[in-house]
C-alpha cells in the first residue's frame, strides 16, 4: 500500500501571478446613484409581470381563469374610467389612513409613556400581553355589533391592528435607549418634558418606524378582510363581489390596486424615514 | 507660574458607598476624605473596580453616597458640574451644534446668548467646521471634542471626566490630552479626571489620588511637580517623568495584584 500525499505541492512550484487591475474611468450614468437605487426598486415587480405575460402568451394556463397582465391593464383602465374603481379605492384609502393614524398616534404616545413611567408600564403590560396575540379580524363581528356596517367599524379594526405593533415597538425602542444618554440628560439638567421630547422620542424613533412598517402591512390585511364580509365599498368588497360573479379579471384589478397602494405607501415610508431618521438612514 | 484659579472647590468628608446590605454587601468606597481646591486638575487613578468612577458619578449627582458628606462651593458658576463620559455620549439624533447646546437648552438660556456661547465652545475645541455634522459622521476623537465643548459651554464649576480618551487610538489620545491641558491652562477650571493610566495622570494632573481596589480607599496622594504650560509630548521624555511613573507603578502594583487575587477566588 502506498501512501498518497494529499497535501502540499508535490511537483515543482507553480507561481500564480495576480494581474494588476488598473483604474478604469467609470462611464457617467444618466441617473444619480440614488435615482438608480429607486429605479431598481421598481424592476422586480415589473419583471414578475413580464414573465407572467410571456408564460400565458406561450400557452401555459387558461386565460379565462388567469388573465394576462395586459388583459388586467385594459380592465383596470376600464374600471378606473367608467367603473367604480376610484370610489372603491377612495373608500379603502380613507379607512386605511384614518385607522392608521388613530392607531399609530396613541400607540407611539403610550409606548413612550410606558418607557418613562414604571406604573404606566406595569398597568399596560398584562393588557398588551393578553390582547396582542388575538387575531384582530376575530374582533370584526364585535365591532360590527358596536359600530354598524359603516366606515367606523373598519376604521376601528385597522386602528386596533395598528396600535399593538406600534406600542410594542415604541416601548422596546424607548426602553433600549442606552444608559449613557439618560446619564447625560440627567447630568445636564433635562426636565421630564425635555427628556420626553428630545431624548426618549428620538431615541425610540428608529424602532417606531419599524413598528409603523409592520403596522402598515397589518392594516391592509385587516382592512381587505373586513371589507370582504361587511361592506358595500372598498377594494376588499370589489375583490369579493367579483369572485361571486366569477369576474377573474376584476379580481385581479382589485389585487393590483392593493399592491399599488402598498408599494406607494412603503416607498413614502422609506422617504419619510430618510428625512426623520437621518442618523440611521444615511449609513 | 501665575495661573488664575477659577473653579469650584469640593470637600469630600468620609464618604462611603455600599451596594446591597448584609453579608453580600459590596463596599465600593470606604471613608473617602479629600479636599479639592479651586482650579485643581485632580486625577483619580486606580485599578478597575476601585470605585473611582463611582466617586465621580456621586460628584455628578448621578449616584448617591451611603454615608458621609460632600460640600461643593460652586458659587458664581452657572452650573455645579458637567460630565464628559468615556463614550462621548453625544446624542446620535442631534447634530454637533445641537448636542453642544443641550446643556443650555435644558437651563433655558436665551437663544441669542446660547448661540454665542456655542460658537465660543466650538472654537475652543476646533469643531466649528463640523457643527452641522451628526456624531456618526465624526471620528472618535472629534466626538470627544464635541463632548468637551458640551461640558465647557455650560460654564460649570467643575469638569468631571470619566476616562474620556480611553477608547481613542494613541495618536488621537495624545493630541486631545495636549488640547485638554491647553484648555485647562486657558480656563483654570477645576477638573476631576478618572483614569487607569499612570502616564495620563502624570501628563494631565496637578495632583494624583491613587485608590485601592475593593474597598475603594485613598492609598496615597501625589503632587505632580511639573509646571505649566506643559508640553505633553516632550514631558514624557523627561527622566523625572519616568521616575515618577515607576514610583506610582510600585504603589499600584500591589493593588492590581490584590485585585487579581480576589477575582481568582
Amino acid at each position: 500500500m502506498t501512501i498518497a500525499s494529499t497535501t502540499g505541492p508535490t511537483t515543482k512550484s507553480t507561481v500564480k501571478t495576480r494581474a494588476a487591475r488598473p483604474v478604469v474611468e467609470v462611464k457617467k450614468s444618466m441617473f444619480s446613484p440614488k435615482a438608480r437605487e429607486r429605479l431598481l426598486y421598481f424592476i422586480s415587480p415589473l419583471g414578475l409581470l413580464l414573465v407572467w405575460q410571456l408564460l400565458l402568451m406561450a400557452g401555459f394556463g387558461d386565460r379565462r381563469f388567469i388573465p394576462t397582465p395586459s388583459d388586467i391593464a385594459v380592465k383596470y383602465w376600464e374600471e378606473l374610467t367608467v367603473g367604480m374603481l376610484p370610489i372603491h379605492t377612495a373608500a379603502t384609502l380613507y379607512r386605511a389612513i384614518t385607522g392608521f393614524l388613530l392607531g399609530a398616534i396613541p400607540g407611539v404616545a403610550m409606548g413612550l409613556l410606558m418607557a418613562m413611567f414604571k406604573p404606566v408600564r406595569i398597568f399596560f403590560d398584562p393588557l398588551i400581553a393578553a390582547l396582542f396575540p388575538i387575531p384582530k379580524v376575530a374582533l370584526m363581528p364585535l365591532l360590527l355589533l358596536a359600530l354598524g356596517f359603516g366606515d367606523a367599524s373598519k376604521i376601528a379594526l385597522v386602528a386596533i391592528g395598528v396600535f399593538f405593533p406600534v406600542i410594542v415597538n415604541t416601548y422596546a425602542g424607548a426602553s433600549n435607549i442606552e444608559k449613557i444618554y439618560w446619564d447625560v440628560a440627567r447630568n445636564y439638567g433635562a426636565s421630564q418634558s425635555m427628556l420626553f421630547r428630545r431624548i426618549i422620542f428620538f431615541g425610540a424613533l428608529p424602532m417606531i418606524f419599524a413598528g409603523l412598517r409592520i403596522a402598515l402591512a397589518v392594516s391592509f390585511i385587516i382592512l381587505v378582510a373586513s371589507e370582504f364580509v361587511a361592506s358595500k365599498t372598498g377594494i376588499g368588497y370589489l375583490i369579493w363581489s367579483s369572485w361571486e360573479l366569477l369576474q377573474v379579471d376584476v379580481m385581479f384589478v382589485g389585487i393590483v390596486t392593493i399592491g399599488f397602494i402598498g408599494l406607494i405607501a412603503s416607498a413614502l415610508f422609506q422617504e419619510l424615514e430618510r428625512i426623520c431618521v437621518p442618523w440611521k438612514a444615511n449609513q | 507660574m501665575a495661573l488664575e484659579r477659577r473653579g469650584a472647590s469640593i470637600d469630600i468628608v468620609s464618604v462611603d458607598k455600599q451596594y446591597g446590605i448584609g453579608p453580600n454587601a459590596v463596599i465600593a468606597l470606604d471613608h473617602i476624605d479629600l479636599r479639592i481646591e479651586s482650579g485643581e486638575f485632580l486625577c483619580l487613578l486606580g485599578p478597575s473596580g476601585c470605585g473611582k468612577s463611582t466617586l465621580l458619578r456621586i460628584l455628578a449627582n448621578l449616584d448617591h453616597q451611603t454615608g458621609g458628606e460632600i460640600g461643593v462651593d460652586a458659587a458664581g458658576w452657572d452650573v455645579e458640574n458637567a460630565m464628559v463620559f468615556q463614550d462621548s455620549g453625544l446624542f446620535p439624533w442631534m447634530d454637533v451644534e445641537t448636542n453642544v447646546r443641550f446643556g443650555l437648552d435644558t437651563r433655558g438660556v436665551p437663544r441669542e446668548e446660547a448661540r454665542k456661547r456655542v460658537d465660543e465652545a466650538l472654537t475652543l475645541v476646533g469643531l466649528t467646521r463640523f457643527r452641522k455634522h451628526y456624531p456618526h459622521q465624526l471620528s472618535g476623537g472629534m466626538r470627544q471634542r464635541g463632548a468637551i465643548a458640551r461640558a465647557f459651554v455650560t460654564n460649570p464649576g467643575m469638569l468631571l471626566m470619566d476616562e474620556p480618551f480611553a477608547a481613542l487610538d494613541a495618536q488621537n489620545r495624545t493630541i486631545l490630552q495636549a488640547e485638554l491641558v491647553r484648555m485647562w491652562e486657558q480656563t483654570g477650571k477645576t477638573v476631576i479626571y478618572v483614569t487607569h493610566s499612570i502616564e495620563e495622570a502624570l501628563l494631565l494632573g496637578t495632583r494624583i489620588v491613587v485608590m485601592t481596589a475593593q474597598p475603594g480607599r485613598i492609598k496615597t496622594i501625589i503632587n505632580v511637580p511639573f509646571t505649566h504650560p506643559r508640553d505633553v509630548v516632550t514631558l514624557q521624555a523627561e527622566p523625572e517623568f519616568g521616575k515618577l511613573k515607576l514610583d506610582i507603578w510600585r504603589v499600584l502594583e500591589d493593588e492590581v495584584n490584590r485585585a487579581r487575587a480576589e477575582m481568582a477566588l
